[in-house]
């Protein structure tokens, strides 16, 4: 594996849009880890040929290299003063890579709150005027400031993991964990629950942002602002549908009467990538057909199919929900 | 007959020879199997050794088919050849049978079949116990693993994280099948390695000094330990969800005053032991083979022991080396990263000796030490990337993610199968009429060196791509298809080979009691005496770790009956006990045969657990009734009375009868007391450790029961005691006054069991509700657990009370009187404390918090 590492790495390098990959790192923690991953595959490769080494010389090996492997001497060389020495270094290492891993002292240029829930994710940011501006499976950040995430959950210990700018982070009912993260470069980098949280854990995923400052200023900015009406005749219905249908008892679209907390934040759904939590691509298709049936692209999921609702109806809704942003 | 070496420190020539007439009969007739299906009823540890280790083999194919499955998934992206429910229980029962039904009883098992011969005891000091662990593990494991076909089955994942396992989030049976059925199946491995440690200790051949013990022997020795002390707290978090789950009282609702940490602490602190546990013996069979297949001494011995012990110890410190992403102060972090790459250190002693000895010999090439050297491949890397893991900033990317996937089938798959198929090929000759075919051992061999390879060595790429463990599906962009198919490939190259590894048993291993092929190898270890249904015919005296190597001759010798015991002294089965360091000969013990009771009441107690998890309560009931009247018939019989002095030969006479601190039984019972010290301990961790999360619900003075109300339990216990100390007394008597000895005995222990019922009482007065917060659940998990263990005082003490009216207890003949006392003053001790714990603490941190 040692060896092929370097040639599989062409294939992750590639990989821009949507990265997850801890070997293409664009953060600074994931930076880091992915240089200690290389120094200890390297060790590792070279401790590994050492054993194997020792083993042929003594089976095969000649007579001088057999006498001198048969030593208790050679045991307590190779058992224990050489890993003594090597995991003392390692271990400096490590608790030295650790000091700036976790939350660090200072105050941290930019909070924003996640919530893992069965199975979503919750996005709260915190406008400079102080207004809260909510949001879900997708979170944005400004390149180069350090932002922490604050996670916490509403059920189920889930786990944050964006494998490209950092490690993850459990998020654990009753507590609340922190988890800082600095993107070195604009792009979106793919995220995912890394602890099992039941039924469909494999289809909680988000996406994380990393716009350049100024626009990610202009951007908060804006989501703070109140929104305007629906823009076309068709989005109107839709508008219109949505509130009949009751979906405003979950979903909350501010500006609107839809103030429902139960399932995601729909206030900017049309900036999303992606739809219910990674299970589809978002789009009016897409998500007109999720509205009539919720449970075959992400079985267990908590939304009920609406198939009561006809299919100009669900377009409708489509594509208003498609068109906030 | 043949002239016996005269040697001045072996007593070579302890019989005289030629043995009388008939003495071999006579020995043959004790030991006799039970024919045909009655074969069931039987407890000789081979018979029972080969039948567990069929049915943990069994349980390994069937949870690797299930691991097939999860391959097959996961060959394609998107793929919908499982349910995502289905799914789930697929791998979270691949991983529970792995760990609790295969690895854990497959160890167990080799230890019973291995440890009696590899002694020179005739048996283990408690057949039946190991038959009745056996029989439960069997009822248990297969009702369990058949949840399953009826989509019942536990979908929490192997290690049960509560919330997701809670009643809210968990409302199905399949959570407490896993609770109830593993928990079960844990008590029957401790019975086991109960039976182990006195075993190891206590029945080792004449001159089998601690330094002249088989590793195989030591690393079963701390194997056992270690399950004593790491198993009680995963016990206590199944009996603590469990009890959340049926009752709602709050233990890991964090809303309620819980915290769902405790359970990852509780279990932590039993599954990181656990993978040692499984770990060590395997590295124990690796010990015994390579000095077989190059023919000289292990290198090493005495650091080859310190390691082990070393990985004992280590091992319950790093813990939370699994929970490095649950948000816990890296400044505590930086002990357990340490402590987890200090256990790399004695691995890595361990493999430098089997190299040495390799160096010193020349290892033949047969398929044992081809699985051994797989063995020392695979486990490298393990723990190499075990090295890995154990740095935090690495960690919080590859934790629950495929790299620790491959990460820990490289540990598990390589440290534990590799040596158990070494294990199964190396010792069959020992019980099978010939020995397994070394040509398709090599097939083997490869298919599943090659398959393992290629399935495991991608899943580091693919976990560090970003793939996490427990996914049923995956997106096709991300990258992780090829080598979810490459693994996916490998995977079922590894079941062929699995599958030629059992076709070569099917087709090559023939059990036999008298005549199995023998020592093929040239070992040098007693196993490879010549074995029959009662062990060896004569035991030796042993002055060297390798008498066979050391003592030419000594398997002819021992089969003609020149040594000790060469038949039955007593006309039963039986075994000499020795001191449990330099193995000097102490008595002569009488074990039990073949029987019933223990079958029913392993079917009784399995019965019990399982019938309770549908919420079938009468039938459940009326199984725990069968369990408990099988046991006291089987218990009825198991003290009989001195048969006294006995010349085992070599002008040594010993007696026939023990009790007390130097009996068998005692120490069993001293052991068991440690496992209910561990569940103890568990519990105050327990109890402060919520109390650390969230100290605002412990009471203060007011909300407590007066601490007058403490009055009745202590005067209670006390009174226990003095009923314990006055039975002691009256036992001594020549003229034992029966009735009044059985009163004592039955009013002490109901005395006892009356103390747990007004403190609980107190406590419900004063207003405490279980289903109130944590803290309210933890005063009665509190109680559970003295009911438990005052449960055992009573049980016990009644049946010697009956055994006292029977005239079966007396001054000569009183093992149940001091095994009982010994429990006895140990549940007297634990409520004590109780009672300090639950009335004194919330006192006591009163004071301290500004009210």
């Amino acid at each position: 594996m040692r060896r092929l590492l370097p040639l599989l790495l062409a294939l992750p390098l590639t990989a821009c849009e949507g990265s997850q990959s801890a070997l293409s790192p664009h953060g600074d923690e994931a930076s880091r880890v992915a240089l200690l991953s290389w120094i200890l595959f390297a060790g590792a490769a070279a401790i590994f040929a050492l054993v194997v080494g020792a083993l042929l010389l003594a089976w095969r090996g000649p007579e001088r290299a057999r006498a001198a492997l048969a030593q208790e001497r050679a045991i307590r060389l190779g058992g224990l003063v050489f890993p003594v020495v090597t995991l003392t270094l390692l271990l400096g290492y490590g608790v030295w890579q650790m000091r700036d891993a976790g939350a660090g002292e200072q105050q941290p240029e930019l909070r924003i709150d996640l919530v893992g829930e069965q199975w979503w994710w919750r996005v709260a940011y915190h406008a400079p005027d102080g207004r809260a501006v909510a949001d879900a499976n997708q979170i944005r950040i400004p390149v180069g400031r350090e932002v922490e995430i604050r996670l916490s959950s509403a059920d189920v210990i889930h786990s944050f993991w964006v494998p490209s700018l950092g490690g993850k982070t459990d998020m654990i009912p009753g507590r609340t964990n922190r988890q800082r993260l600095r993107a070195e470069r604009p792009g979106i980098y793919a995220g995912q629950c890394a602890e099992y949280c039941g039924g469909p854990h494999a289809l909680m995923s988000f996406e994380v942002v990393a716009m350049p400052p100024a626009e990610f200023d202009t951007w908060l900015a804006g989501r703070a602002q109140p929104r305007e009406a629906p823009a076309t005749e068709e989005q109107r219905r839709g508008q219109e549908a949505f509130m009949a249908a009751g979906c405003g008892s979950c979903h909350a679209i501010d500006g609107t009467a839809a103030t429902g907390t139960i399932g995601p934040d729909l206030s900017r759904f049309g900036e999303r990538r992606l739809l219910a939590a990674g299970a589809l691509r978002n789009g009016p298709a897409e998500v007109a057909r999720f509205i009539a049936d919720t449970q075959g692209p992400k079985p267990g999921n908590l939304m009920p199919s609406f198939r009561n609702l006809d299919d100009a109806e669900r377009a409708a809704i489509a594509t208003y929900l498609t068109g906030l942003k | 007959m043949t002239p016996i070496r005269e040697r001045a420190t072996l007593d070579a020539a302890a019989a005289t020879l030629p043995r009388p007439e008939g003495e071999l009969d006579k020995l043959e007739a004790a030991w006799k199997l039970p024919r045909g299906w009655r074969i069931l009823s039987a407890v000789n540890n081979t018979v029972v050794g080969q039948f567990y280790i069929a049915t943990a083999f069994l349980f390994f194919i069937f949870a690797g088919i299930l691991g097939l499955l999860i391959r097959l998934q996961l060959a394609v992206p998107g793929n919908d050849f499982l349910p995502q429910e289905t799914y789930n229980q697929i791998f979270t029962m691949h991983g529970t049978v792995m760990m609790f039904l295969f690895a854990v009883p497959a160890v167990e098992a080799a230890g019973v079949l291995l440890l009696p011969q590899m002694l020179g005891a005739r048996d283990l000091p408690f057949p039946r116990l190991g038959a009745f662990a056996f029989w439960a593990y069997l009822i248990g494991g297969t009702v369990f693993f058949c949840t399953l076909f009826f989509g019942t089955a536990p979908s929490g994942g192997w290690f049960m994280y509560p919330p997701l396992t809670g009643a809210q989030f968990s409302p199905g049976v399949g959570a407490d099948w896993w609770l109830l059925g593993i928990g079960f199946i844990e008590i029957s491995a401790i019975a086991g390695a109960i039976e182990i440690i006195v075993g190891v200790l206590r029945t080792r051949a004449p001159g089998m000094t601690l330094a002249r013990m088989p590793i195989f022997a030591w690393s079963m020795l701390i194997f056992a330990f270690m399950i004593v002390f790491a198993f009680p707290a995963v016990i206590l978090a199944t009996i603590l969800l469990e009890l959340e789950r049926a009752f709602d009282w709050p233990f890991f609702i964090a809303a309620r005053g819980g915290d769902p940490l405790l359970w990852q602490h509780l279990f932590w602190f039993f599954g990181h032991p656990e993978v040692y546990i499984i770990f060590l013996p395997a590295a124990g069979m690796v010990s015994m083979i390579v000095p077989a297949m190059t023919g000289v001494p292990l290198v090493g011995y005495r650091l080859i022991v310190v390691a082990l012990i070393a990985v004992g110890f280590f091992s319950f410190g790093l813990w939370v080396h699994h929970m490095f992403t649950t948000g816990i102060p890296t400044r505590s972090l930086g002990f357990f990263s340490a402590a987890s790459m200090a256990v790399a250190i004695p691995s890595g002693i361990q493999v430098f000796a089997w190299i040495a000895t390799i160096a010193t010999g020349r290892l033949r090439a047969t398929v044992p030490a081809l699985f051994v050297i797989g063995f020392l491949l695979i486990f490298t890397l393990g723990g190499l990337t075990g090295v890995m893991v154990a740095l935090v900033p690495f960690d919080r990317q590859a934790h629950d993610s495929y790299f620790v996937i491959a990460h820990l089938h490289y540990v598990l798959f390589g440290g534990m199968v590799f040596p158990l198929l070494a294990a199964i090929t190396y010792w069959a000759p020992a019980f099978s009429r010939r020995p397994l075919s070394e040509r398709l051992g090599r097939w083997a061999f490869g298919l599943i060196f090659a398959g393992f390879n290629i399935a495991f060595l991608p899943m580091h790429l693919t976990g560090l791509l970003g793939m996490p463990r427990r996914v049923y599906t995956y997106p096709a962009e991300r990258g992780w298809d090829w080598l979810n198919m490459v693994s996916t490939l490998g995977s079922f190259i590894l079941a062929a080979g699995i599958l030629v590894f059992v076709f070569n048993i099917v087709r090559h291993f023939r059990p036999s009691g008298s005549k199995p092929a023998g020592d093929i190898w040239g070992a040098g270890s007693l196993e490879w005496l010549p074995n029959h249904t009662y062990g060896l015919r004569s035991v030796p005296r042993i002055d060297s770790r390798e008498p066979l190597w050391e003592q030419p001759g000594l398997a002819r010798e021992v089969d003609a009956g020149a040594h000790y015991l060469p038949g039955t002294a007593t006309g039963t089965r039986e075994t000499i006990v020795t001191s449990p360091i330099e193995g000097e000969p102490e008595y002569v013990m009488r074990l039990s045969g073949p029987g019933w009771a223990h079958v029913v009441a392993a079917a009784g107690t399995a019965g019990f657990f399982l019938l309770l998890t549908v919420k079938l309560v009468v039938p459940a009931a009326l199984c725990a009734v069968a369990a408990i009247v099988a046991m006291v018939v089987w218990m009825w019989d198991c003290d009989p009375p001195s048969a006294g002095e006995v010349d085992i030969g070599g002008g040594l006479r010993l007696p026939t009868y023990a009790s007390g601190p130097n009996s068998h039984g005692w120490w069993a019972v001293a052991i068991l007391a440690m496992v209910a010290g561990a569940l103890y301990l568990s519990f105050i961790f327990s109890y402060l450790y919520l109390w650390v999360v969230s100290p605002t619900q412990w009471p203060g003075g007011a909300a407590l029961p007066p601490l007058a109300s403490t009055m009745l339990p202590v005067a209670a216990l006390l009174a226990s005691g003095a009923a314990l100390f006055a039975a002691a007394r009256l036992l001594r008597r020549e003229r034992l006054p029966r009735i009044g000895l059985a009163a004592l005995l039955a009013l002490g222990a109901l005395l006892a069991a009356a103390a747990v019922g007004l403190d609980l009482w107190a406590q419900w007065q004063a207003g405490v509700r279980p289903q109130a917060n944590g803290y309210g659940a933890l005063v009665y998990g509190h109680g559970v657990l003295q009911v438990q263990i005052v449960s055992a005082v009573v049980a016990v003490g009644l049946f010697a009370a009956a055994r006292s009216l029977a005239g079966r207890l007396t001054a000569a003949r009183r093992a149940v009187f001091d095994n009982l006392a010994l429990l006895w003053a140990y549940a007297l001790a634990q409520m004590l404390f109780g009672l300090a714990l639950t009335h004194g603490f919330p006192r006591l941190v009163a004071e301290g918090l500004p009210s």
